[in-house]
């Protein structure tokens, strides 16, 4: 059964068309990195398949979750049990400190709050986050939250790994080492990763390059 | 070398001769050097020599005779296999790939699949460079960075042609072996 399943999906914001009949699927195991011109709808694209945006048309099956069907409270219960979400700007809860935020997707299911922090310290470690646990997001470089959000989409050990511009805020060396990290932990347990991004380096760590132009798959290639 | 094919790609529009050939050449590559006469007609007589273009018709506007050449079924056979190529992902002397993105544009052939398999072409070659060798040491890593930030720029360019020159005719045709199914 495929990670993911596109079928004829389409979504638009207002009279504004981001996506026209998309269809694609995404293997388990697989790496395939979405790319294209700002504004083709990249990102549209992920958050459709994380379940953050409610399907307008077309069908949208996940983790053997079919998204079309699921309310506001299904999508995210499905998101806290299947996806890892690393966005651009780390997008943390800012009311938590880095190790809760990192905690939260187990403290959410129910984890002892001791287990649920030790492996949020564990990768706090591995992905090289050298501040404090307890250092509020407001505190923290662009970069660090980025390393955090990485930790955060790694704790629970997601079946599909869902990246947008995962490397944007740091420089290339701890961008490729967090890339490294988020596709070889996730893959190595046999989920998927999608990477949107426009920086070819990281287009270049995937399997298969799925290209969009102007809401539309533009080509499809494999690369390994 | 390439500039057999770039002719080919010259002449597939219409039949030219080799005065409008120069011409559409430096409209094309506006900022390289203007190719020189003498080149246009020495690579017109080999092409007519392998039989990839022929003679269809000698003008005389009230000015010099010149002859019209047109591409043969060889000719254009031999310019879609070029373009079926991506260039060599080297990353410097990149002159092949702007040969063949704006022959691609130009001439309409299968514009998409050139990008799909360019990318792909450069794409693998960054995956490959981002593997550190064994024993590779800081040097050598800084050399395969400096390529890797070249082929970058080879991809960023390639984006900004086709968004720029959105080519006239474009019919996808990437081969099966290029293409996994939706």
């Amino acid at each position: 059964m495929s990670t993911v399943q596109l079928s004829g999906v389409s979504h638009a914001y207002g009279r504004t068309q981001a996506l026209s009949d998309v269809s694609l699927t995404v293997e388990p195991g697989e790496v395939v990195a979405v790319t294209g011109p700002s504004g083709c709808g990249k990102s549209t694209l992920l958050m459709l398949t994380a379940g953050v945006l409610r399907t307008q048309s077309g069908r949208i099956v996940v983790a053997g979750t079919d998204l079309a069907g699921a309310d506001d409270a299904a999508r995210a219960r499905f998101r806290r049990r299947a996806i890892g979400l690393v966005l651009q700007f780390g997008q943390l809860v800012p009311d938590l400190s880095v190790r809760d935020n990192v905690a939260l997707p187990l403290l959410l299911e129910g984890h002892r709050s001791a287990d649920a922090r030790a492996a949020a310290d564990g990768w706090l470690d591995r992905v090289g986050l050298d501040v404090e646990p307890d250092t509020l997001p407001a505190d923290l470089s662009g970069g660090q939250a980025q390393l955090a959000a990485g930790a955060r989409a790694l704790v629970a050990g997601p079946q599909l790994l869902l990246a947008d511009e995962p490397t944007a805020s740091l420089d290339t060396n701890s961008g490729r080492a967090l890339l490294d990290l988020l596709v070889k932990t996730t893959v190595q347990a046999g989920g998927s990763v999608v990477l949107v991004s426009h920086d070819n380096a990281v287009a270049a760590r995937a399997d298969r390059e799925i290209r969009l132009r102007r809401g539309t798959i533009a080509h499809q290639v494999a690369l390994s | 070398m390439s500039l057999t094919e770039l002719h080919l790609a010259l002449l597939a529009g219409a039949p030219r001769h080799g005065y409008d050939i120069k011409q559409e050449h430096d409209s094309w590559f506006p900022d390289t050097r203007p190719l020189p006469y003498g080149q246009v007609y020495a690579t017109l007589a080999r092409l007519q020599r392998d039989g990839l273009a022929e003679v269809v018709e000698t003008r005389v506007d009230g000015g010099p005779e010149r002859t019209v050449y047109a591409l043969t079924a060889k000719g254009s056979a031999r310019l879609r296999a070029w373009l079926a190529e991506p260039a060599a992902p080297t990353g410097v002397g990149a002159e092949e790939i702007v040969r063949k993105t704006v022959s691609a544009l130009h001439t309409g052939i299968d514009v998409s699949g050139f990008v799909a398999r360019q990318r792909a072409a450069h794409l693998r070659r960054i995956r490959d460079l981002q593997g550190t060798p064994p024993g590779a040491g800081p040097a050598e890593r800084l050399v395969r960075e400096h390529l890797i930030a070249h082929l970058d720029a080879d991809l960023r360019w390639l984006e900004l042609a086709t968004e720029l020159l959105p080519a006239p005719d474009d019919q996808p045709t990437v081969r099966s072996d290029e293409r996994k199914p939706a």
